[in-house]
């Protein structure tokens, strides 16, 4: 028996895939709207994206190509155990390439290639509620949502102006959605805020731990919260790739030695390697 | 000229026990009513039930014309954060004590759709100066605050939006005899200033005395007297008023 045969394919039973399509089906219509669902333990521990796996696992067919990214990087620890964990429990084709990809992992990043119709985005999320550090009462947290009493979400980036001089949330930056609920998109940089909106892909968020599935349909507005006078502003590291060269994408600081040596470099590794590529 | 704000027959019982009952006013627009009561009698649990915190098993709540207890939910946080203003016993529970001062007055405001930061500011540090907490204490948490501060801070949170019936909850227990002098003086002058309708539930009858145009005063849950407050208080007619009045400390 090889290994393939020893699991269902993608490792969930197939019980389990229907309720987390049904879970899909319902956040999916409802563009941003947090849906409950019975998260299963998974042979990973919590904070490792075990909601981002279910929900891929229940979206994987046997002809899809899989991107897994880490941080933006291909090759980081988280992104290749759960490349592997599909390679072995679904026999999946894998690929680095974005555009190749059908079904896109990742972890805390967009990447820097335009998505195109019928990709599918998972993000792994942590904290699916936006109001959470806000309002610590699951109840009063849903009541809000329910009533769109989002004023409170205004007062935490108020206290950033206040404490910073101006909104110093650069992750997990709170978006409205179709102009109704207010989501957490889940904590990539602000960066990539606006990749989401408008967007051609599908763009679904798991959250294990907390068990909440929510989504992004293609082609949803989705707006960055921010005041009149602060407007929101997609920031980056002023600085131009050390390696491609690029000044369009999102970067990472790497410290090279310990005598205030650093370089910026692409987070994300697949467009920087192309880049490089066509500069041979 | 219509009241503001009508109870009538309001009933609120806890299984078999009384919170609350027969309870019927009119309060008019300007007009400051107390209710007073030893612990127990109910006070709280009316001022809960008119706010709209707890639902009444019986009666009827209007205000301006419009029936409280038949609204929706998303309607009466509306009022509740527009027309209405609540202010807790303990400024804790008014309060969000890990924002900023400037943060909990402009709550409200962004609440009901401000966007624009330098305006909310400036309505924040307007606010915080007329309660008479100083401008450079806008970016301080309100744990940082004293307990006489914290609650001049839960009144500014709670006016600034211009409400028109303001509910308070004892909102000078806890703080000691000369600051609850100052608050008083403050919360008098606001409430002159503003034209507010206030219903002020308290144990103290000074405070009353103080702000009060009416009284109420209840006992097991029912009310046994209202007038005016110096008719009250200076001729008390039901023998638990007398026994109030006459258990007041006489320094």
């Amino acid at each position: 028996m090889t290994a393939m045969d020893a699991y269902n394919f993608a490792y969930l039973d197939e019980d389990t895939k229907r309720m987390i399509r049904r879970a899909l089906l319902k956040a999916v219509a409802i563009p941003g709207y947090q849906v409950p669902f019975a998260s299963r333990e998974m042979p990973m521990p919590y904070g490792w994206g075990t909601g981002g796996v279910q929900v891929t696992a229940a979206c994987l067919t046997p002809d899809d190509r899989l991107k897994v990214i880490d941080q933006g990087a291909d090759d980081t620890t988280n992104a290749v155990s759960i490349r592997r964990f599909f390679q072995r429990t679904a026999g999946v084709e894998v690929t680095e390439e974005t555009e190749d990809a059908t079904i896109i992992q990742t972890r805390h990043r967009v990447p820097e290639a335009p998505l195109q119709e019928g990709q599918i985005m998972v993000f792994q999320v942590p904290i699916p509620e936006p109001l959470r550090f806000l309002e610590p009462r699951e109840t009063e947290t849903r009541r809000m949502h329910a009533l769109a009493d989002y004023g409170l979400m205004q007062v935490k980036l108020y206290e950033d102006i206040a404490r910073h001089g101006r909104i110093a949330t650069a992750y997990a930056y709170p978006v409205k959605v179709e102009g109704r609920y207010v989501m957490d998109p889940s904590p990539i940089p602000k960066f990539d805020n606006p990749k989401l909106d408008d967007s051609p892909a599908l763009m679904l968020f798991g959250a294990g731990r907390e068990q909440r599935i929510y989504a992004l349909p293609p082609y949803t507005r989705v707006e960055s919260l921010d005041f009149d006078d602060h407007p929101f502003v997609a920031s980056k590291a002023d600085h131009a790739c050390d390696i491609c060269g690029a000044t369009e994408s999102y970067l990472d600081e790497v410290i090279t030695d310990d005598q205030g040596g650093r370089i910026f470099v692409c987070s994300d590794t697949a467009f920087c390697r192309s880049r490089q590529e066509d500069r041979q | 000229m219509n009241p503001l704000f009508s109870v009538r027959g309001l009933e609120k019982r806890y299984g078999a026990r009384i919170g609350c009952t027969g309870i019927g006013f009119d309060l008019w627009p300007g007009e400051v009513m107390g209710i007073v009561g030893e612990s127990g009698s109910g006070k709280s649990t009316l001022l809960s039930c008119l706010a709209g915190h707890l639902p009444p098993d019986r009666g009827e709540v209007i205000y301006d014309g419009r029936d409280v207890l038949a609204m929706s939910e998303p309607e009466r946080r509306m009022l509740a954060r527009t027309d209405w203003a609540f202010v807790h016993q303990n400024p804790r529970d008014g309060l969000r004590m890990a924002v900023s001062a400037g943060g909990n007055v402009g709550e409200r405001l962004m609440a009901v759709g401000a966007r624009h930061y330098g305006d909310i500011r400036d309505t924040a540090t307007d606010w915080l100066g007329r309660v008479e907490i100083a401008s450079d204490r806008i970016d301080d948490r309100p744990s940082a605050f004293s307990g006489g501060m914290q609650q001049r801070l839960q009144i500014a949170r709670n006016l600034v939006t211009g409400p028109r019936l303001v509910f308070m909850d004892e909102p000078t227990g806890g703080l000691d005899v000369s600051v609850q002098a100052r608050l008083l003086d403050l919360l008098r002058g606001l409430v002159r200033r503003m034209g507010l309708s206030a219903i002020i539930v308290t144990h103290d009858l000074a405070v009353v005395r103080l702000l009060a145009d009416r009284l109420m005063v209840m006992k097991g849950g029912e009310c046994v007297e209202t007038g005016l407050t110096d008719q009250v208080l200076d001729d008390p007619q039901h023998a638990y008023t007398q026994l109030l009045v006459s258990s007041v400390l006489q320094v």
